[in-house]
C-alpha cells in the first residue's frame, strides 16, 4: 500500500525545512566570511565573492593561531586526564561489589548537574591559591567538573554489560586488576572511549564561563572567549567578516568531527538519558 | 575450608583496590565541585571581596536579607531578596527555561518522528541536523547577531520580503524583542540535542506494535496519541528535565548576544556580574548560592520521582 501523493510531498518538504534551517545560519557564516568591504554591507543569500581577506587578517596577527593552539592543548589534555581517571573509576565501580557503589554512583552523577556558577567562585579562589591563574592548566583543571561524571557514567555503564566470563581466567591466572583493565578491559573499551572523549573534547572546546573568568591576558584565551571579545572601536565599526573567518575557523573540526563520528556521538548523548 | 577463605582474601584485596582505583577521580571531583561549592555557599555568608577573600568574615544573612533603620521610625530592607534586578533575572531565568523548552521539545518531537522513518538520504539529514549542536554556543551567538543585523542583517530582509514586518528590528538591542533572540538561537542550538533523545526512545518502541495497529486500520493521528506518546513519554521527560536543568543556569547566548540588558539578564549573568565586574564578591556568591539550591531542589525531585536505576538491577 503507497501513501497518497500528497503525503509523500508533504515528507519531503518538511525534511527540506529541517535541514534548510540546521544548516543555513552556517552556510550564511561561511558566505559571510568570504566577503569585504562593501560587499559585507549587501544582503546576498548566494555566494557572490571569494575572497579570502577575512581569513587572512585574523591568522596573520598570529594572535588567533596562538589561541587555536591553546584550545587544542586544553581540549586534548582534558580528553586524555579524563579518560584515564574514568576508566580506572569505571572498572571499580562496575566490576568490584562493594559497599555504597550506588550512593557513590548517585554522588558523582550529581555533580554534573551543578550549574557552572555556583562553584565558580569557589573555583577561582583554588585556582588562585595553586596560582593557576591565566594558565592553561586551570581550565583542563576545572573542566573536569562536567567531563568527568559524565565520563565515569558512560564508561560504568559500558563496562557493567561486558560478561564475567573474560576477566574470570585473568584473576584465576593471578593477573593484578591493573593488568586486567589494561589487558583485558582497554581493548574491549575502545568504542565507548571514543565516544565519551569526543564528546568531552567537543564540550571543552566550546566552552566559555570558566575560560572567560580563568584567564585574563589575550595570548592565553582559547577560541570562544577569543571570538566573543573581537570588537571595534565603536558599535559601527564590529568587523563582522573577521568574526565570521574566525567563527568558521573554529566550527569546521567540529563539524568535521560530527559528520565523520556521527553515530558514535548520537550513541553517546543518548546514553546517560535513556538508560539512566 | 581453605576455599571460602582463598575467596575472601581475594574479594577483600579487590575491594582495597577498589578504593584505590576510585580514589584520583573521587579527589579530582572533591577539589573542583565539593570544595568549590561548599566555599561559595560559605562566601555567600560574608563580606568577602575579589582581593580579600582570605580576610572573609562572617556576617550572617545579610548578603540575603537585611533590614536597615534609619533610626527615624523609618527602615528599608536590603540584600538580594529585596533587590528588584535579582527578582527581574529569576523571572528572565524561568520565562527563558520555559518557552525555549517547550519549542524544543515540540520541535525535537517533529524532527525525531521525521528521523525515524525509512527514506533516502536520511543519514545525510541526520548528519545536517547535529550541525546546530556542534556549533560552539559563542560562534552561534555571533552568528546569529550577524543574521538579526537591524541594518545589514538576512533576517530582517527575509522578513521584509515576505511582507512580515514593515519596517527593519533591531532584534538585539530593542528591550522588546532581545529575549525572542535569545530564545531563538538557543531553540535553534538545542533542539538538535532534544530530537536524539526522543528519536532513542523512538527506536525502543518495538515495530509490531505499529504492524498491529496497521491491521486494524487504525489512523495514524491516533496510533499516535494512543501508542507512540505514552510510549515514548520517559524518553521525553527525562530530555526535557535534562535541558531544562540546563536552560536554568544559561549563561553564554545572554552574556554575548544581549550584554548589559535588563530585558535577557539571567540568574547565572546576574551573580557573574556581581562576582568580577561589580566587585560585590560575597553578593555574587548568595546569587550563585540560590540558583544551586533551584538546581538541586528539581533535580533531587527527579530523582526521586523516577527512582532512577543506578545499581545495574532492574526492578
Amino acid at each position: 500500500m503507497k501513501p497518497p501523493l500528497w503525503q509523500t510531498v508533504g515528507f519531503y518538504a518538511l525534511v527540506g525545512i529541517i535541514v534548510l534551517q540546521a544548516v543555513f545560519p552556517f552556510y550564511y557564516a561561511i558566505l559571510t566570511s568570504l566577503e569585504d568591504g562593501q560587499a559585507l554591507f549587501e544582503v546576498n543569500y548566494l555566494p557572490k565573492a571569494l575572497n579570502f581577506a577575512n581569513y587572512q587578517a585574523m591568522l596573520s596577527t598570529g594572535v588567533f593561531g596562538k589561541q587555536i593552539l591553546n584550545s587544542v592543548f586544553v581540549a586534548t589534555v582534558v580528553v586524555i586526564l579524563s579518560l584515564f581517571l574514568a576508566v580506572t573509576a569505571a572498572f571499580a565501580l562496575s566490576r568490584i561489589q562493594f559497599r555504597g557503589r550506588g550512593l557513590l554512583l548517585l554522588t558523582v552523577l550529581s555533580v554534573s548537574m551543578f550549574p557552572q556558577i555556583a562553584v565558580l567562585s569557589g573555583l577561582f579562589e583554588v585556582i588562585r591559591y595553586f596560582g593557576l591563574f591565566n594558565s592553561l592548566w586551570s581550565l583542563v583543571f576545572s573542566y573536569m567538573i562536567f567531563t568527568l561524571p559524565f565520563t565515569v557514567w558512560v564508561l560504568t555503564t559500558f563496562m557493567r554489560n561486558l560478561p564475567v566470563e573474560i576477566e574470570e581466567a585473568a584473576i584465576m591466572d593471578g593477573a593484578s586488576s591493573f593488568t586486567i583493565i589494561r589487558r583485558v578491559f582497554l581493548p574491549l573499551m575502545w568504542p565507548a572511549m571514543v565516544t565519551t572523549g569526543l564528546l568531552a573534547f567537543i564540550h571543552a572546546w566550546n566552552e566559555f564561563l570558566f575560560a572567560l573568568t580563568f584567564l585574563s591576558t589575550d595570548s592565553q584565551r582559547t577560541v570562544p572567549v577569543a571570538i566573543a571579545l573581537i570588537s571595534g572601536r565603536s558599535e559601527f565599526e564590529i568587523p563582522w567578516g573577521n568574526i565570521m573567518a574566525a567563527s568558521v575557523i573554529v566550527t569546521l573540526p567540529l563539524v568535521a568531527l560530527v559528520l565523520v563520528f556521527q553515530r558514535k556521538i548520537v550513541s553517546g548523548l543518548t546514553a546517560g538519558a535513556v538508560k539512566g | 575450608m581453605a576455599k571460602t577463605d582463598a575467596r575472601s582474601r581475594l574479594s577483600r584485596s579487590r575491594t582495597r583496590s577498589a578504593w584505590l582505583f576510585l580514589a584520583p577521580m573521587l579527589v579530582t571531583l572533591f577539589v573542583v565541585a565539593a570544595w568549590p561549592l561548599g566555599r561559595t555557599i560559605w562566601f555567600s555568608f560574608t563580606d568577602a571581596s575579589l582581593d580579600l577573600m582570605s580576610q572573609a568574615r562572617w556576617v550572617g544573612i545579610r548578603n540575603y536579607l537585611e533590614y536597615v533603620d534609619f533610626g527615624d521610625g523609618e527602615g528599608r530592607y536590603y540584600g538580594l531578596l529585596a533587590d528588584a534586578r535579582w527578582w527581574r533575572s529569576v523571572w528572565n531565568t524561568i520565562l527563558f527555561a520555559t518557552v525555549s523548552v517547550s519549542f524544543e521539545t515540540v520541535f525535537g518531537l517533529i524532527i525525531a518522528l521525521a528521523l525515524h522513518k525509512q527514506f533516502r538520504g536520511r543519514a545525510f539529514v541526520r548528519a545536517a541536523v547535529l550541525i546546530p549542536w556542534a556549533i560552539p554556543t559563542i560562534v552561534s551567538a555571533k552568528m546569529w547577531a550577524w543574521m538579526l543585523h537591524d541594518q545589514f542583517g538576512i533576517i530582517n530582509d527575509m522578513f521584509m520580503s515576505l511582507g512580515l514586518i514593515s519596517q527593519p528590528i533591531a532584534w538585539t538591542a530593542s528591550p522588546d524583542t532581545a529575549m525572542i533572540a535569545v530564545l531563538m538561537v538557543d531553540i535553534w542550538k538545542t533542539t538538535p540535542f532534544m530530537a536524539l533523545l526522543i528519536l532513542a526512545g523512538l527506536q525502543m518502541v518495538p515495530g509490531d506494535i505499529y504492524e498491529a495497529a496497521k491491521l486494524d486500520g487504525v489512523p495514524a493521528w491516533r496510533v499516535f496519541r494512543r501508542v507512540t506518546l505514552p510510549l515514548i513519554m520517559p524518553a521525553v521527560l527525562v530530555a526535557v528535565v535534562f535541558r531544562a536543568l540546563d536552560a536554568l543556569r544559561v549563561f553564554d547566548i545572554v552574556y554575548v548576544l544581549t550584554p548589559n540588558t535588563d530585558a535577557t539578564r539571567t540568574m547565572s549573568v546576574y551573580a557573574r556580574e556581581n562576582l568580577f565586574d561589580f566587585d560585590q564578591f560575597a553578593y555574587g556568591s548568595a546569587a550563585s548560592t540560590l540558583l544551586f539550591l533551584v538546581i538541586a531542589l528539581i533535580t533531587i525531585t527527579f530523582i526521586m520521582a523516577t527512582r532512577m536505576d543506578l545499581e545495574g538491577k532492574r526492578a
